[in-house]
């Protein structure tokens, strides 16, 4: 069974190695992720929305629904914090 | 449960430094639209700050100065501004999270608009992190025996 695995895993690391060779050089100006919207957020960015960060202008303005997701995990893992931790204290208490 | 320090010189320290990290944990915030920095980090600053001041002055001092429902408050708030800002975009005819539609209100252009609708969110973001990292803080560090601290306030 061992063995069964083991080249299962070489398999498919094998094909995944495989799959890298397709991608675009790293930094490559006419990767299809450097053509599609990063110039226009470079060019227009300051034009846009007065922030010369222009990562901030991304996280906030126009990636605002990704950053909204991210604000409610932190919220959310700060409720479940409190949920759990509390919960455990109560049940130690009527023991 | 964290108690108060005995050694003077870890309080003062800690007392002097905290309005210093305050400030710059502001100043981190709202100059996050001309360096690196924003909600996420300048959040933490601040949140640094309150947990700097539980492990000097103990966890009875530091909830007297900030009770936990308002550490509960606040981190519900932070979310709230952001969801409110994405939502009075809506009520003025823009789509969720359109900055530039609150021009109508600021009286402003709409790329001022919307450097203002980023910091609005940003401000936000600052104080739900703030707020759960104050909490997480404290849930952990009074895990453990919370009910005698009960007893004993």
């Amino acid at each position: 069974m061992k063995i069964v695995n083991l080249i299962l895993v070489l398999c498919i690391g094998g094909f995944l190695i495989y799959g890298t060779l397709d991608m675009p050089r790293w930094g490559d100006p006419d990767s299809p992720a450097s053509k599609h919207v990063s110039p226009r957020y470079i060019q227009k960015t300051v034009e846009e929305t007065a922030t010369p960060n222009m990562v901030t202008s991304i996280l906030a303005d126009y990636r605002g629904y990704d950053t909204l997701g991210e604000t409610t995990v932190i919220f959310t893992a700060g409720m479940a914090c409190i949920l759990l931790l509390r919960n455990s204290i109560r049940k130690n208490r009527n023991d | 449960m964290i108690r108060k320090t005995d050694d003077i010189i870890i309080r003062t320290v800690a007392r002097i430094l905290v309005p210093f990290i305050q400030i710059y944990a502001l100043y981190v915030i709202m100059h996050g639209h001309y360096s690196p920095g924003g909600g996420f980090q300048g959040g933490v600053i601040l949140g640094a700050s309150i947990v700097l001041l539980l492990i000097t002055h103990g966890l009875v001092e530091t909830k007297k100065k900030i009770p936990e429902k308002a550490i509960a408050l606040f981190s519900s708030m932070g979310v709230f501004i952001y969801a409110g800002i994405g939502v009075l975009c809506l009520l003025l005819f823009g789509n969720f999270l359109d900055y530039g539609k609150l021009s109508v209100i600021l009286n402003i252009p709409p790329a001022a608009a919307r450097a203002m609708g980023i910091l609005g969110v940003e401000i936000g973001v600052s104080i739900t992190v703030m707020a759960v990292m104050i909490s997480i803080f404290t849930s952990i560090s009074t895990a453990e025996d919370h009910s005698k601290y009960d007893k004993e306030h």
